[in-house]
């Protein structure tokens, strides 16, 4: 008898944990919604292909878009991941390769304190050593911020993802005669490609809606993109800008960039998932 | 110790061979005590007996086998498991040769004796003799021992030499006494051949110890 | 093995096939000599000395821990690799040394194949590619023609084309484990070494995948040198020629797998094979 109450209680108990596991994943939906939702209900009055392809207005006309912002976040995030891409992922390469154990801990350290260091610190240093010599506000000194903080994402993930690799690969591979590098590029990194991937993502979905390093570095343009070494905008800046802005045109314009910015995290994320899962095929 | 219980059966067969050993002993006492006191009933005991040498032999090879099939035996568990399989089958046949000796006493029924039996007895007694020690060398793994008894068999051979001429004479003088001379030489044979027998027990004795098969009954004879 | 004890003609004077009294094959592909090995400070293999036969399949048995795997794995310079990993000694391959000084492990390993007990296949390839792999990543650039009757060859020799040839494009891993093995045999021999060495390769099989794999073994010996290092003993009576006993390090017995089966020299070997160990 004291046993089926035991087994009774059990299973009781069992299932309030899967109700609780239910609740936290409910709610961690839930504000995804929520945050779509309230920026689409927002910003839907601005939300139209002029919004997307035509450059922004003088204050006080009504109208206008988005367009320059939206081609300088494509760009700004573009030129980071160039930066980062190959650097990180050589430097997570290495670490989980080719690195002794004692570098192998020093530089993880190094990584993990530059990916804690504030975003607008990486702004400001930025500004330093391109902003003041270049005497400019630019892309390309954009660019270099959010690939600082790219790259330790980048690195470590990649790192983490080439550690999966079982080991027994690497053995079975070095007792075919292949060299290490070989080896590394033609069976680690494709077997790590999905912890990679994801680590990418992760990462520029992370800079895509940084605001604070473009304050210092890329300044926004009111004149489109000009150029690499001229300053440029971008969607989280302007958002910036206009939700803090008296008018309320304006501000409606930032609750639709706002939308747009979720959307084009949230796409970038499919958008890479359905090809790597291609891929695996 | 791992495998306790395999080794413990594998040493229990052996003793199982040893038991059979003595059966057949047994089977040869009985058999010439049979002949010489001319004693039906025990001739027939004997016969009896041969029933359960050969239920004996099969347990024994029955298990070696499920032993062989089970277990894998290796080096000199294979070797034991081998010699064990020749040793039975070798004193199943002494068994057969006492047992045939045990018929000739119930042939032979009241007829009157050529002679006194002093050589035969002789024989049968060194075969018991020689057998008993073989089966000693096998128990403790001597091989040793095993390759002095073989020389042994020259005697029963001589032995057997001298009652055949004896009675070769006695059939040469009086024809009538053909039928049951032969008989005794019958008997005689089959002793000899018994000893014959012993000497293969020593060889498998000889090939469990060192893993080598000789040829060791190189009769001068 | 058996029969040939059973059916030996019993001739005058003492058959010889048993204890020939031989300490190493006639013709040695491999010569091992006073090999010392450690893993950091601490020393597993002591002053190991054997020579192994070419063209035949040599195993080596033990209890865990022995020092067969590490030893196997210093024919092939494998060992370094392992953290803490040294070795002393010399190899030699055919006169050659492949501890000395000059020599580059990648070309040792390159003619001296391993084969490992948990098939590893590059699940990012396919069963084409896998087998093609120890050529495709050494070589810059290969033609898949010429890779395709590598590839073929070496399938057929591992007796697993005809159940691939179909879907060669499939990825390695959809096969099942006594194939994935076979596949990573096929692997090795695609860049034709000239010693195949083997860990435990059965130990993650089912007997029939096993049994093929020694069959596989009897064929590969016509072509290649195999030395395999297993735990099941039975395995080893069944296909090596020569078998080496290993205890703590050190090699306490090797002889002909028949000689060291049924009448051991050394007790230790003697009590290990009759299970007494313990």
């Amino acid at each position: 008898m004291k046993e089926r109450s035991g087994y009774f209680r059990r299973k009781q108990f069992s299932r309030l944990m899967l109700v609780l596991c239910g609740i936290a994943t409910a709610f961690v939906i839930l504000v995804l919604i929520l945050i779509l939702g309230y920026t689409l209900v927002n910003g839907i009055s601005y939300l139209s292909l002029d919004f997307i392809t035509q450059p922004s207005k003088p204050v006080g006309e009504v109208g206008g878009g988005m367009r320059d912002d939206i081609y300088g976040t494509f760009i700004l995030v573009g030129l980071a991941s160039l930066i980062a891409l190959p650097v990180g992922m050589m430097t997570g390469i290495f670490l989980a390769e080719f690195a002794g154990p004692k570098a192998a801990s020093a530089i993880r350290f190094a990584a993990d304190i530059l990916a804690g260091v504030p975003s607008i610190i990486v702004g400001v240093f930025a500004y330093a050593i391109l902003v003041r010599p270049m005497h400019t506000y630019s892309a390309l000194s954009a660019g270099v911020a959010l690939a600082i903080i790219m790259i330790p994402v980048v690195a470590r993930t990649a790192e983490e993802s080439l550690r999966l690799v079982p080991n027994s690969q690497r053995e079975a591979a070095l007792a075919l005669g292949i060299s290490r590098w070989r080896i590394t590029l033609g069976v680690i990194v494709p077997g790590a490609v999905t912890g990679i991937v994801t680590g990418i993502m992760l990462a520029v979905a992370r800079i895509a809606g940084e605001t604070a390093p473009l304050i210092f570095t890329a300044l926004g343009s009111a004149f489109g993109v000009q150029g690499l070494t001229q300053p440029i905008g971008a969607l989280p800046l302007q958002i910036y800008r206009y939700a803090l802005s008296p008018y309320k045109d304006w501000q409606q314009q930032a609750w639709a960039a706002a939308f747009l910015l979720v959307i084009l995290v949230l796409g970038i994320n499919v958008v890479v998932r359905l090809v790597s899962s291609r891929r695996k095929k | 110790m791992p495998r306790e219980s395999y080794h413990r059966n594998l040493r229990e067969l052996q003793d199982e061979v040893l038991v059979l050993g003595s059966m057949i002993e047994k089977a040869l006492e009985r058999s010439m005590q049979a002949l010489k006191e001319r004693d039906l009933n025990l001739a027939r005991l004997v016969l009896d007996e041969d029933k359960t040498v050969n239920k004996k032999r099969f347990e024994i090879e029955e298990k070696a086998l499920d032993i062989i099939s089970c277990q894998a035996p290796m080096a000199s568990d294979l070797r034991i498991l081998l010699a064990i399989l020749f040793i039975v089958q070798d004193l199943e046949r002494m068994g057969d040769h006492a047992a045939g000796n045990a018929k000739i006493v119930i042939m032979i029924g009241n007829e009157p004796p050529l002679k006194p039996l002093i050589d035969l007895p002789r024989m049968n007694d060194k075969v018991i003799d020689m057998l008993h020690r073989s089966l000693n060398a096998f128990i403790i793994h001597d091989a040793e021992a095993a390759r002095k008894i073989v020389p042994e068999d020259d005697e029963i051979d001589q032995l057997y030499d001298q009652v055949f001429r004896e009675l070769l004479t006695f059939m040469m003088e009086d024809p009538r006494t053909i039928t049951r001379a032969t008989r005794l030489m019958w008997v005689g044979h089959n002793l000899e051949r018994t000893g014959d027998r012993v000497t293969n027990i020593c060889e498998r004795v000889v090939f469990m110890v060192t893993g080598k098969m000789e040829e060791l009954n190189v009769s001068t004879y | 093995m058996i029969n040939s004890i059973l059916g030996q003609n019993v001739s005058v004077g003492a058959s010889d096939g048993v204890s020939s009294g031989r300490n190493r094959p006639d013709k040695c592909k491999l010569t091992v000599e006073e090999l010392d090995a450690w893993y950091g400070s601490k020393q597993v293999i002591q002053k190991v000395s054997m020579g192994i036969g070419a063209q035949h399949i040599t195993a080596l048995i033990g209890p865990s821990g022995c020092g067969k795997s590490t030893f196997i794995r210093c024919l092939n310079r494998m060992h370094e690799v392992s953290e803490g990993g040294r070795v002393t000694g010399r190899v030699f391959m055919d006169g050659y040394d492949i501890y000395a000084q000059q020599v580059d492990p990648v070309a040792v390993r390159r003619r001296i194949g391993m084969v490992f007990q948990k098939a590893s296949v590059f699940p990012t390839m396919s069963i084409f590619g896998n087998v093609a792999s120890g050529i495709s990543l050494t070589r810059f650039w290969s033609r898949h023609r010429d890779l395709r009757d590598v590839v073929e060859r070496s399938l057929k020799k591992a007796a697993l084309w005809d159940e691939v040839k179909d879907k060669l494009d499939q990825p390695g891993a959809s096969l099942s484990g006594g194939q994935q093995q076979r596949l990573c045999i096929a692997r090795a021999i695609a860049i034709e070494p000239e010693v195949i060495l083997m860990d435990e390769p059965c130990s993650a099989l089912d007997p029939i995948s096993t049994l093929r794999i020694e069959e596989l073994m009897l064929e590969l010996k016509k072509d290649y040198t195999v030395v395999i290092v297993t735990h099941n003993m039975q395995q080893a009576a069944r296909v090596s020629d020569w078998t080496g006993f290993m205890l703590l390090g050190q090699l306490v017995e090797y002889a002909t797998t028949k000689e060291v089966f049924t009448v051991p020299k050394d007790k230790r070997t003697e009590d290990y094979i009759t299970g007494r160990f313990g």
